[in-house]
């Protein structure tokens, strides 16, 4: 109740004032146009403004303090404005002198210690707190190794986008990607803020198109260690992998089914590109899509019941959906008709629409579609951006884009306003998948 | 698995054949063949010269057999008029060797989808194969695979590398 109270007047705040004017002249803008209002005209003052205060004890964790993680966590969505504690310690509800963070502008205000213990361990206890109603919003507690301070921040900012916004926090998930070095392919999987990246399999042969099974225990990839495409499922935990999609031809484009017990994959192995349905151990081929063209990148429907794709069935690459009835579909809904190519769609986590790229002129942009309405918005204006997956809660995009001929990750919010590069490595990154909220044990 | 099996045997012919010299035989059936094949095509079969008993058509460079590219606009799998001959002699060769096999690689720019660009690489390379067996090639000499935009030729980013990415490669099995 306290959240729903909360987010509300910054909800309005949002609107407020000019800032309205400027988002009803967005709503009636033409979608195309719309993208880059958005841009100029989107920023600081639509920001929460919050106050991050650095916790008892933890200027001893030293380049493991939680404190800058939270604030770096928050600052990434572009949905708060992080205020300068100055002077101000306050570690307990009591030490908190309210007048002093209305004068400074915060509206939530985050306190808490984290004191060593024994076994090395570090017991952390935080609260949020409500400025203005001088009440805690959330707390959070728990007593962790070091090696898992890093991963108790991501869950401090979690529990504070949560309680400020009203949306699952995403700073504890996962993204994989993969990262090309010299003639080495490497699939990674690394935390969501670009940090922790760990080897899943190295080729010198191409490694594309990781998805995420839906708990996140495993990953399929489409590997061309046997000189051609080949879909694989690999457990992380135990690095066990299978190949479930060899067939003659090409096999790729693995999404898996919402309850993961099944994967749709591309397969020529009957003529053209077409989409399969293929139980996750590699039995129970069932073909789904049937046409004269393409038919590629299918992505399911959080309740399993359709999946939309791209297909150049009409003469150029659009994106089209159909019902997954367990039978061949000789007919599909087009679903976007803007420009002459329209590919790589992702189904928003809530389903009420996707994210896919849009090439305009010389340009290939993340663009977002609404499925009630039909808008379209474009939320990049870069030259060549791939592969965009959705954020588990809805509220960011992650792509592939470029800089001066070598691939990098970014993230945009999706409603277009704050554009963010992840921490990079040397080497060329392609193919970033975000990964879902929950986590394997 | 068999597609895997084809280009193992491809590789490893290719690492047999620097060393090992085909049955003279076959050598001058084939080239007889190609002679004939020569003199019923007009133009650009001129100056080619089959006196040696080393010149194989599939790599003299006097010969349009010696071609191996096929390139495409962007986002299109149509065989352009101008390799209408190059697809047809290709064609004619394997009508003539019924032994012979190649293997068709399609590849795409680096624009755009990676999984789209996959399967445009095998429409391109389906496109040519169908083409080939219209000109009487059998399927079974032909196989099409794709490498997407995996495998670039060209490494730059403008539109002279992209254009030569746009491609389907002819490898004939044993090389």
């Amino acid at each position: 109740m306290a959240i729903a109270m909360l987010s509300m007047p910054f909800r309005l705040h949002k609107l407020s004032g000019s800032a309205a004017v400027l988002f009803f002249l967005w709503l009636v803008c033409s979608p195309v146009q719309a993208a880059l209002n958005i841009e100029i005209f989107g920023g600081g003052a639509n920001q929460i403004p919050v106050a991050i205060v650095p916790f008892a004890e933890e200027e001893r964790l030293g380049a493991q303090s939680l404190t800058p993680v939270i604030s770096a966590d928050l600052r990434r969505t572009g949905l708060f404005k992080l205020v300068d504690a100055g002077g101000l310690r306050p570690h307990e509800p009591a030490e908190v002198s309210y007048p002093d963070w209305i004068g400074r502008g915060a509206s939530a205000l985050a306190i808490g210690t984290a004191i060593p213990v024994s076994g090395g361990q570090i017991s952390i206890r935080v609260r949020l707190l409500d400025v203005a109603r001088r009440a805690e919003l959330g707390s959070y507690v728990e007593t962790v190794p070091p090696e898992q301070l890093r991963a108790a921040a991501h869950r401090i900012a979690d529990m504070i986008y949560e309680k400020l916004t009203g949306d699952a926090g995403v700073f504890s998930t996962r993204i994989a990607y993969v990262i090309k070095q010299g003639k080495k392919y490497s699939l990674q999987v690394a935390d969501a803020d670009g940090v922790n990246a760990q080897p899943v399999i190295e080729y010198t042969e191409p490694i594309i198109s990781p998805a995420w099974s839906p708990d996140g225990t495993r990953l399929a990839y489409v590997s061309f260690e046997n000189k051609k495409p080949v879909v694989y499922v690999q457990a992380l935990a135990t690095r066990a992998r299978k190949a479930v999609a060899n067939f003659r031809g090409s096999n790729s484009a693995p999404a898996w089914s919402p309850d993961g017990r099944k994967l749709a994959v591309v397969l020529s192995v009957m003529g053209g590109s077409q989409i399969f349905l293929i139980n996750a151990d590699g039995g129970g081929l069932q073909r789904l899509t049937q046409s004269s063209g393409i038919d590629t990148e299918p992505s399911f429907s959080p309740d399993g019941r359709y999946i939309i794709f791209t297909s150049d069935r009409g003469g150029s690459p659009q994106i089209y959906r159909m019902p997954v009835t367990g039978g061949v579909s000789k007919v599909a809904e087009r679903l976007t008709f803007e420009g002459s190519y329209n590919v790589s769609p992702r189904y928003s986590p809530d389903g009420k629409g996707f994210t896919f790229i849009h090439r305009s002129g010389d340009k290939f942009n993340v663009a977002i579609q609404d499925f009630a309405t039909g808008q379209v918005r474009l939320l990049t204006d870069s030259r060549f951006d791939e592969s965009p997956s959705f954020a588990p809660n809805g509220r960011m995009v992650l792509y592939a884009t470029e800089i001066r001929g070598r691939g990098i990750l970014s993230a945009v919010s999706s409603d277009g306003r704050t554009r963010q590069q992840l921490s990079t490595q040397a080497g060329d990154i392609r193919e970033p998948a975000w990964g879902p909220l929950r986590r394997p044990q | 698995m068999k597609k895997v099996l084809g280009v193992l045997l491809i590789s490893l012919l290719t690492a047999c054949a620097s060393q090992t010299k085909q049955p003279g035989d076959e050598d001058m059936e084939d080239r007889d063949r190609s002679r004939d094949a020569a003199t019923q095509r007009e133009g650009s079969m001129q100056g080619e010269d089959y006196s040696s008993p080393t010149l194989n058509p599939l790599t003299d460079p006097n010969s349009i057999l010696s071609k191996r590219s096929i390139y495409f606009e962007f986002d299109s799998y149509v065989v352009k008029d101008e390799y209408r001959s190059l697809v047809a002699a290709h064609a004619k060769y394997l009508r003539e060797h019924p032994n012979a096999r190649v293997l068709l690689q399609g590849n795409t720019d680096e624009r755009g989808s990676r999984e789209y660009n996959l399967a445009l690489g095998q429409r391109r390379a389906d496109a040519v194969k169908y083409a080939m067996t219209l000109s009487g090639a059998q399927e079974g000499q032909i196989e099409a695979v794709s490498l997407g935009e995996e495998k670039p030729h060209a490494m730059g980013h403008d539109e002279a590398a992209w254009a030569e990415n746009r491609r389907v490669d002819i490898r004939y099995q044993g090389e």
